[in-house]
């Protein structure tokens, strides 16, 4: 009985996903529990945040494709009224307008955004029959340009970047052509000296300061020298969990949140990060093949869409705190401590288990 | 259906071969990440690791505990114990006058503590921790502990701090330590002692203290601490305890100290005592004095300008660094120059009939007696201070002779006390006189240096120590404060013995006939009698008056219409027992006038606590004030104008 309870529960869900998950977060509250000081409540709270992004998971994998398909253009609309409602009326703290305080609770639209994006362009060029025009793609780059465009004014360069690459993945796997992909790079190299001046002045130190964090050692290089630190005095097997001196000692910033890799990086050494980012490629490559078994074209652009998002999270998070990336306010998926990009994630996972588990029953 | 189906299995073909494409990056970056980790982890792992011991790891300076300097009497002169301060480190404040102004609602704090604090920040630099107030009793240290949140860089430190118990006594020998400044740590830095500095605020910056630095500072321990990214310790790794700096033991006793320098009351001078057997200083007076406990703390404006100022001059270090004329002190060792020279042979002597002339001149350089001694013989001219003698032996030795043999004696050059800061003193020769004002030497220059006048200029150390090499028959022994030093931690003793400097061969006949024509001075008749009034054992000593101004040639001297200031240094050596010295001294007191009616008593009292043990005001036989013998006041009357300023032309002074 109880048995088939399970059975018909577990019916959605990726056994395979769903363990390489559970073993990364496991991993995410351990480092949680060294970063945070030890500290209970901490921990307690990452674990709610758990439990509230797995329940939305387990909802979201019981959604089917073509349900999803379906919301994608109304859920599109309402992130970007709601992003210029954040643009009119948002609330700014430290220095950044990203929240909207509905009276009862405040949202991050930016959030919503994560998902919605991906599922708008997918559903976008599912629509389209055959190979995609010219033309469509021009309409997929407007559709993802927007909202960047607003996210980037508030200003969130992590998320912006993170949407545009989720995004972009549609794009280039609905067969953007290579002609114009290396033409985008050109473009986009040529266009640097632009970009440049549209950054805040802090973004503009963050890469200054990345090319050689030297330049300002107290200031805002202070972050990636201390991380570097850590994570290079970590050796082959790491202090030992609780014993990086590093993150004990305080010499860590952010090490709950942006920088708790450098924590795992310490105390975990180069067998921990080899076994973590062998658990991500897992999780990656599992999603790639959900992808490439997808049945429709929706479901296979949003399923390579969003594992290609999980990478960037991870290959930007971990570049960054390692020191070969810019210092960009991305935490590192699964493990870093708080609720809305665990929520966002799993939410995303679910999309994938939802794609896998339902393509038999289409196929049926 | 079929084309659709086709349509399909096409996409889904160029699908996955991008995905494949991605899947190709997504490897290709991982393993740029694997790259960099292990170029971080394994390559670079021991500079990292390096980088994070440093992180992690501060060295904190232990200070020792600073040696104590106690008197020969067991007398602790300078000592330690610890004190609350509050302290602010200025980099840490961004408001400095609104702390201060909060901290003064919970803390007292002095406008002189305000001034103090402003020059201390001067002289520090800005993330050091400077105090603001010291003293803080333990209510106030608890009601600062208890808001101590509201105050970041703000500290309640225990600081230990440098005490002089007995205040202004002796204050020029034990000297005082005071905050290290720049000039210092280039000090510390040329004697390659700077790492043993470091967490030491303060450092001796004279007398005793100076001197013997680096005895009394020890060494500095350290302590392996673990810190937190706001450098607070966490846990202590290892610690080398700090040796604790050696006790330093003075010849001096704290109660003859005393005695010597209550006994010059309200005048400005100088003592130095001596055991001419050992070099031992035993009493050493510089007058007036002034409290070194103002200084520890880093002194402030108001006292600093008042001690600065004064035109007492309580700063100066007189015994080192005072200079005088030494006047008719300096006859004795005129006379063992003739002596030994051949010159004087008894029964020599001359018929003074009050004045002295150069050939081919009629210059009268007069005696202070007008009139004359009469017969004079050598032991007569030193009791009775007869001038007219000494101009002519002046003479007849010639300059060059008799600079050569006072030399031996210590005059123009430095003692080699065991302090710093010591001046030579000037005795003049010929050639020194052509380099200095490119002048030859006159014939009345030798002469009035036979009476310590003209360009000749000591100290009182020099003239203590000369009048020590006499008592002790010539064996110069080498003046030193201190007797033992004693280290802290195993009470091992280490005792400084009796160097023996210089040894002038002397005439045994020649010293008897300088030591009877001394101690006829403290005889009735002679130029001192007062202070040998009553003695129990016989004292050699000698009176001269060193003048401030000149008088010219006819005028008459008289100090009662004189400018205190102006009037006459009086000076005094002697030393007791005649026949067998332990000690010797030399007083001058500044515009004393009569150098036996007020320097002499002054060493009464201080032999008779050396030799007697006798304590003024204990036995009620004070030398001067009690009643004196009738001839010994006439004789004091006499030794007060033992030359008359007056007999020297002023010419051939200001030649």
């Amino acid at each position: 009985m109880i048995n088939k309870l399970f059975q018909h529960l577990a019916k959605h869900i990726d056994s395979f996903l769903m363990t390489c998950l559970i073993f990364t977060l496991l991993i995410g509250l351990f480092v949680l529990y060294s970063a945070s000081g030890q500290n209970y409540s901490r921990l307690f709270g990452q674990c709610i945040n758990i439990i509230v992004a797995l329940s939305l998971m387990w909802a979201a994998a019981n959604i089917a494709p073509n349900q999803l398909e379906r919301v994608a253009l109304p859920l599109y609309v309402l992130g970007v009224i709601l992003l210029i409602c954040v643009a009119l009326f948002g609330s700014v703290s430290h220095g950044a307008r990203r929240w909207l305080n509905l009276g009862f609770t405040q949202i991050q639209p930016s959030e919503i955004m994560r998902i919605a994006m991906p599922m708008m362009l997918a559903w976008y060029f599912s629509k389209r029959e055959g190979k995609p025009a010219i033309a469509d793609f021009a309409i997929g780059g407007l559709l993802l340009l927007v909202p960047v465009a607003l996210i980037m004014k508030q200003p969130d360069l992590g998320t912006a970047i993170l949407i545009s690459a989720s995004g972009f993945y549609i794009l280039f796997l609905a067969g953007l052509s290579w002609k114009f992909l290396v033409g985008g790079v050109i473009a986009f190299a040529a266009s640097t000296p632009i970009l440049w001046s549209m950054l805040h002045d802090y973004q503009r130190r963050r890469i200054e300061i990345l090319l050689d964090p030297t330049q300002d050692p107290l200031g805002a290089g202070y972050h990636t020298i201390q991380a570097i630190i850590a994570v290079g005095s970590g050796g082959i097997a790491g202090k030992g969990w609780l014993k990086g001196t590093q993150a004990q000692l305080d010499f860590l910033p952010e090490r709950s949140t942006d920088f708790i890799f450098a924590v795992f990086g310490e105390e975990f050494g180069l067998l921990g990060n080899l076994l973590l980012l062998l658990l991500f490629s897992l999780i990656i490559m599992r999603g790639l093949v959900i992808a490439s078994q997808a049945p429709s074209t929706f479901s296979r652009l949003l399923a390579g869409s969003i594992t290609l998002t999980f990478f960037t999270y991870g290959f930007v998070n971990m570049g960054m705190v390692s020191g070969i990336l810019p210092v960009v306010g991305v935490p590192l998926p699964l493990i870093s401590y708080g609720g809305t990009s665990m929520v966002m994630l799993c939410i995303g996972f679910g999309i994938l288990m939802s794609i896998q588990t339902h393509k038999k029953l289409v196929a049926t | 259906m079929r084309a659709e189906i086709k349509n399909f299995q096409h996409e889904q073909y160029y699908f996955r071969l991008r995905l494949g494409f991605s899947a190709l990056v997504v490897i290709l970056l991982f393993s740029l990440l694997a790259v960099r980790f292990f170029y971080l982890q394994i390559k670079q792992h021991d500079h990292y690791q390096t980088l994070a011991e440093n992180n992690r790891i501060s060295l904190v300076p232990i200070v020792p505990n600073r040696g104590l300097i106690i008197g020969k009497n067991g007398v602790v002169l300078a000592h330690n114990f610890f004190v609350y301060t509050l302290e602010i480190t200025p980099s840490k404040i961004t408001d400095l006058e609104v702390t201060i102004a909060e901290l003064r609602k919970l803390v007292e704090i002095s406008p002189l503590d305000l001034k103090r604090f402003k020059k201390l920040r001067e002289e520090s630099r800005n993330f050091e921790s400077v105090p603001i107030r010291t003293h803080l009793n333990e209510f106030e240290a608890a009601k600062f502990a208890v808001n101590h949140y509201r105050f970041p860089g703000v500290e309640i430190k225990s600081r230990l701090f440098r005490h002089y118990p007995l205040g202004k006594l002796g204050s020029h020998v034990i000297g005082y330590i005071g905050r290290i400044n720049a000039m210092d740590l280039a000090g510390l830095e040329k004697s390659d002692s700077l790492s043993n500095y470091k967490g030491s605020d303060h450092v001796g910056k004279s007398g005793i203290e100076q001197f013997y630095e680096p005895y009394l500072h020890g060494t500095t321990g350290f302590q392996q601490v673990e810190v937190d990214a706001d450098g607070r310790a966490v846990r202590v790794l290892s610690s080398t305890l700090p040796v604790p700096g050696n006790d330093i033991i003075l010849s001096i006793d704290s109660k003859m100290q005393e005695i010597a320098e209550t006994a010059f009351g309200e005048h400005r001078g100088a003592l130095v005592a001596i055991n001419p057997k050992t070099g031992e200083v035993l009493a050493y007076v510089s007058q007036p004095t002034f409290d070194p406990n103002l200084f520890v703390d880093g002194i402030d404006v108001d006292n600093w300008k008042s001690l600065n100022d004064s035109l007492d001059k309580p700063l100066i270090n007189r015994p080192i660094r005072g200079i005088y004329p030494p006047g008719s002190t300096f006859k004795p060792f005129v006379a063992m120059a003739g002596l030994e020279n051949g010159k004087r042979v008894p029964p020599f002597s001359i018929q003074d009939a009050g004045y002295f002339t150069l050939a081919n001149s009629t210059h009268r350089y007069r005696d202070w007696k007008p009139g004359g001694h009469g017969m004079v013989d050598m032991q007569r001219a030193i009791t009775v201070s007869c001038d007219t003698f000494f101009y002519g032996l002046a003479l007849d030795l010639g300059i060059e002779k008799l600079t050569d043999f006072v030399r031996h004696f210590g005059f123009g050059e430095k003692s080699g006390i065991d302090m710093q800061g010591e001046i030579g003193g000037l005795l003049p020769t010929p050639e020194w006189k052509m380099r200095r004002y490119k002048q030859p030497w006159y014939q009345g220059e030798t002469v009035i240096t036979g009476i310590g006048q003209g360009y000749t200029l000591v100290t009182p150390m020099q003239l203590a120590q000369a009048t020590a090499i006499l008592a002790n028959n010539g064996v110069a022994m080498k003046p030193h404060f201190v007797t033992k030093i004693q280290q802290a931690i195993s009470g091992e003793m280490q005792i400084i013995a009796a160097e023996v400097q210089d040894k002038i061969v002397l005439n045994p006949e020649n010293i008897a006939i300088v030591r009877r024509g001394m101690i006829d001075v403290t005889l009735p008749g002679g130029t001192a009698a007062s202070v040998g009034a009553n003695a129990t054992y016989s004292i050699a000593a000698k009176t001269g008056t060193a003048q401030v101004v000149g008088i010219k040639q006819n005028e008459k001297y008289n100090a009662n219409s004189i400018d205190e200031r102006h009037r006459d240094h009086a000076l005094f050596i002697a030393y007791a027992p005649a026949d067998n010295p332990t000690i010797a001294l030399a007083v001058i007191v500044e515009n004393g006038s009569h150098g036996g009616s007020v320097g002499g008593p002054i060493a009464r009292k201080v032999m008779d606590y050396y030799l007697l043990g006798k304590q003024p005001g204990v036995d009620a036989t004070p030398l001067a004030s009690k009643a004196k013998p009738p001839g010994a006041i006439g004789a004091s009357v006499i030794g007060g104008a033992a030359i008359k300023p007056g007999a020297i032309p002023e010419e051939e002074l200001h030649d």
